[in-house]
């Protein structure tokens, strides 16, 4: 099944991402990619506490990921591969040709960026670089859980 | 009550500030529990938040989910701070425990807490 969900989640493997998405995808592995939880053992030993039993977890930093990509694109295994901003999938996306959809999952406010949705607030340079990543034919759309309304970048202005 | 350690309540949503609102209700006793919500925030502003309602004395973190955003949260603070300690999964008779008592320092506490909170979970009807 390869990549089952690319997500910007800034609170990267919590609730949403295991119970909502996890049981509605049945992932094996989930894989994230954030530079400074990459160099953080006990950062990574918290996120980890939080993934299920069954489930492999992957820590990488944005430039293994990418190097990654097209590994979980051939698996068999259903990969979940998390990043934790704009920034991260940007680079992500520069360095590999794999990633063909973005869910957008939860950037919050950091007093620069506008609200959109209730779980998702965007300054105008991280839209932008969305709407730069569609037009490269990437499609990316704003979902919190399965079972919320799926919005397309497009929508969000 | 507790003198020695202060009591935080950290969850997704109302549940923290519904928990210690029953505690407050039940005990008569206010302001021993701060509650924190995970609501609209990032990560690290969650964490922001648990380290100002922390504050610098001995403190016991309640969390809802053990792994979830707000275990994560304040597990992030224990490097910073030793005189910190997170228990997971709080309920009701753990809050009661904890205001009600004076556990000698953090670690103590700590203990309790997961000890009385395990036992408050029973069946009935079997």
């Amino acid at each position: 099944m390869s990549l089952a969900l690319v997500r910007v989640d800034d609170r990267l493997i919590h609730g949403q991402v295991v119970v909502a998405w996890g049981t509605a995808l049945a992932p094996d592995l989930i894989a994230v990619a954030d530079d400074e939880l990459a160099e953080n053992d006990w950062e990574r030993e918290l996120y980890r506490a939080g993934v299920p039993e069954g489930v492999d977890v992957e820590f990488d930093s944005v430039e293994q990921a990418a190097h990654r990509v097209p590994d979980w694109v051939a698996s068999r295994q259903r990969v979940i591969l998390l990043l934790p901003d704009v920034a991260s999938l940007v680079r992500l996306c520069n360095a590999s040709n794999g990633i063909r959809a973005v869910n957008l999952g939860g950037v919050h406010g950091d007093g620069n960026r506008r609200q959109f949705l209730g779980y998702l607030f965007l300054s105008e340079t991280e839209l932008q670089q969305l709407e730069d990543l569609q037009a490269r034919g990437i499609a990316v759309t704003a979902q919190d859980v399965p079972t919320g309304a799926s919005v397309a970048l497009e929508d969000l202005r | 009550m507790s003198e020695s350690v202060r009591g935080v309540v950290v969850s997704h949503a109302s549940l923290g500030a519904a928990l210690v609102q029953a505690v407050e209700s039940i005990t008569g006793r206010t302001g021993v529990l701060v509650p924190v919500s995970n609501d609209g925030c990032s990560g690290a502003t969650l964490a922001a938040r648990i380290d100002e309602a922390v504050g610098t004395e001995p403190c016991l973190v309640f969390v809802d989910v053990a792994g979830g955003s707000c275990s994560r949260a304040a597990g992030s603070l224990i490097p910073q701070r030793p005189g910190l300690r997170v228990v997971t999964g709080v309920n009701l008779p753990m809050l009661l425990d904890f205001v009600m008592q004076a556990p000698d320092g953090v670690g103590a506490a700590a203990a309790r807490a997961a000890e009385v909170g395990g036992a408050g979970i029973r069946v009935v009807g079997q």
